[in-house]
């Protein structure tokens, strides 16, 4: 039993000197494989583990709880900080839980570039992935590769809205603005890029890889009935051979009308979620190349119309009275929306994100849930890693695509 | 026997440079900076996007290290919990002297947008940093300055650590 002291920290009493030939080890939460800060207490067996205990918490800096004391606006840019490789995600997401709790729509164009920007995060996420997964196993240089696609979808974002990273590409009843000029043009072009690059260079590098197959072929295995029942979702769910996918069973936004597969496979292993996640990068190309005649067909309106709401175009509160009154109560006071709570799922590049918001017609949330599709698959780590070798445990891990900003939150 | 007069000092004479000692241990100390991947949050990801195709840092000189023995800076880079807060501290009393801190973010230096009960408002209240590199998060080329920032603060030191007193380390 430790005696904690200001020296010592209390280290929750980990008994790493075990009678019964087992050995604890401790992974995390500084490991360059941890995904973020994943602290793992593992008992082996030889190198076979017996127990896998995830420890989360490392980076709980009280998301959830700072939504309580800001304005509905406010709050949009923290949800950056959620899943970080893939923002506008987030930004969606809340956008679309409080435009149903106020019951407005976004008009056409913005939902056209939502989806292209929604579509574009899918993309930098999944290459993030394939750079970060193949890091873990050992194949440094699919990383470098990974990482130039992923630098001229950053650019894309970076003309857009002008981050790269945390983006709060989107607002509450649509879209901040419109596309720069000749942007479409550089985003089929990169479209193109990836189209290419995904056959010859990803497929060439990994798909038939020896070393590569036999570090990934049978490894962490999640038959269907586990995965429902741990509540996986995205393409953890889909590796296992369940065909779910919240952009076709509840379409939002421009889904609905876009033609597109959602790839399932039934290997149930690390490999089929690679293999997943590359046919998924396809399809989100597949979709951004037919969003470019939408937009070019839709209205320039930008944001809803919802006075009560949403500030009026910057024409009408220069010269109207009224509407910069509501202006001036919006941005001082910020925006009430009716009482009522919401629930609203969308399909993040890692699986279902939603954000349950209630609402008493304050200014504030009373309070809201952000459900996160990592937080289950890391719980699902203490099921899966049972069995394995301690030398998979970092595929394992690197297979399930977790990101700590949107599992502590 | 030929009797050859040569000028050690002047340019045309043998190949010899005279240095300090000083100079000579910051040149090599400030040329092969080897950061400890520290990352914690989004900053993370802007760090591994320098040491990746577009920005290089390996032809700098740095070569990101997973374990704090084989480093000399650590790059903290996203926001410290008080949960994690023990740890950073540890691995900075692991790391080997000469070592310097940099500070990523926002969050790292004061919290940034995170005034919660869960956050260190500024890793300085547990490690002593030396850069602080302000941004949310902070471009690859903003870590780049920082990083010559830092190998310019380097080689203004003395080679003895011990000579280095906090006064003389800071930056003007």
């Amino acid at each position: 039993m430790q005696q904690p002291n200001k020296l010592t920290p209390f280290f929750e009493n980990l008994n790493f000197e075990r009678d019964d030939n087992t050995m604890v080890i401790n992974f995390g939460p500084q490991h360059p494989s941890a995904h973020g800060q994943l602290r793992l207490v593992l008992e082996l067996d030889g190198e076979q583990v017996v127990k896998a205990y995830p420890d989360i918490g490392y980076l709980h800096r009280g998301i959830e709880k700072m939504a309580e004391n800001m304005t509905y606006n406010e709050f949009l840019p923290t949800t950056d900080r959620l899943d970080y490789i893939a923002s506008t995600s987030n930004n969606y997401a809340y956008a679309l839980a409080v435009e149903k709790l106020l019951g407005i729509e976004a008009p056409r164009r913005a939902q056209v570039i939502r989806t292209m920007l929604l579509e574009l995060n899918r993309v930098i996420s999944h290459l993030f992935f394939i750079a970060t997964h193949a890091l873990d196993v050992g194949a440094m240089s699919v990383f470098l590769y990974a990482f130039r696609e992923r630098e001229y979808a950053m650019d894309l974002m970076e003309e857009y809205c002008g981050a790269r990273l945390t983006h709060s590409s989107v607002r509450i009843g649509g879209v901040p603005l419109d596309l720069p000029k000749d942007w479409i043009i550089n985003m089929i072009s990169f479209c193109d890029k990836v189209d290419h690059e995904l056959e010859h260079t990803y497929n060439a590098l990994l798909q038939e890889n020896r070393i590569w197959k036999m570090r990934l072929e049978d490894v962490g295995v999640i038959s269907a009935e586990d995965a429902l029942s741990w509540g996986c979702t995205g393409p953890m769910l889909r590796g296992s051979g369940v065909n779910w996918d919240i952009r076709k069973e509840e379409p939002y936004e421009l889904y609905g009308e876009l033609d597109f597969d959602i790839p399932v496979s039934n290997r149930c292993d690390s490999y089929g979620r690679y293999r997943l996640y590359m046919e998924e990068m396809k399809q989100s190309t597949r979709i951004l190349r037919q969003l470019v005649p939408m937009y070019k067909e839709s209205d320039p309106q930008l944001m809803a119309h919802a006075p009560q709401y949403i500030s009026a175009p910057k024409e009408e509160i220069m010269t109207q009275n009224y509407a910069l009154m509501q202006h001036f109560v919006l941005v001082t006071q910020g925006m009430r929306p009716p009482k009522g709570e919401v629930y609203v799922p969308t399909e993040s590049p890692k699986g279902e994100l939603g954000f349950y918001i209630k609402s008493e017609g304050e200014p504030y949330a009373y309070r809201l849930k952000c459900r996160a599709p990592s937080f289950f698959h890391t719980g699902l780590l203490q099921e899966i890693l049972v069995g394995t070798y301690i030398a998979d445990v970092v595929t394992i891990i690197g297979s399930t695509n977790i990101v700590f900003g949107e599992v502590d939150r | 026997m030929a009797q050859h007069q040569v000028n050690y000092a002047s340019a045309a004479g043998l190949p010899i440079a005279l240095t300090s000692v000083d100079k000579l241990v910051n040149w090599g100390r400030s040329n092969s900076l080897w950061p400890l991947t520290y990352g914690l949050a989004c900053c993370a990801i802007e760090m591994m996007a320098s040491g990746a195709s577009r920005y290089d840092f390996d032809r700098m000189g740095t070569i990101f290290r997973a374990s704090p023995r084989q480093a000399d800076v650590m790059i903290l880079a996203g926001t410290l919990s008080k949960k994690h807060s023990e740890f950073a501290r540890r691995l900075y009393d692991q790391m080997t002297e000469p070592k310097w801190v940099i500070s990523m973010g926002s969050c790292a230096n004061t919290g940034g947008m995170f005034n919660t009960y869960a956050t260190v408002q500024g890793v300085d209240r547990i490690i002593p940093v030396d850069i602080y590199l302000p941004g949310c998060a902070p471009r690859p080329e903003t870590l780049q300055y920082a990083l010559m920032m830092l190998q310019k603060k380097i080689r203004r030191e003395s080679a003895n650590m011990n000579n280095n007193t906090k006064q003389n380390l800071r930056l003007v």
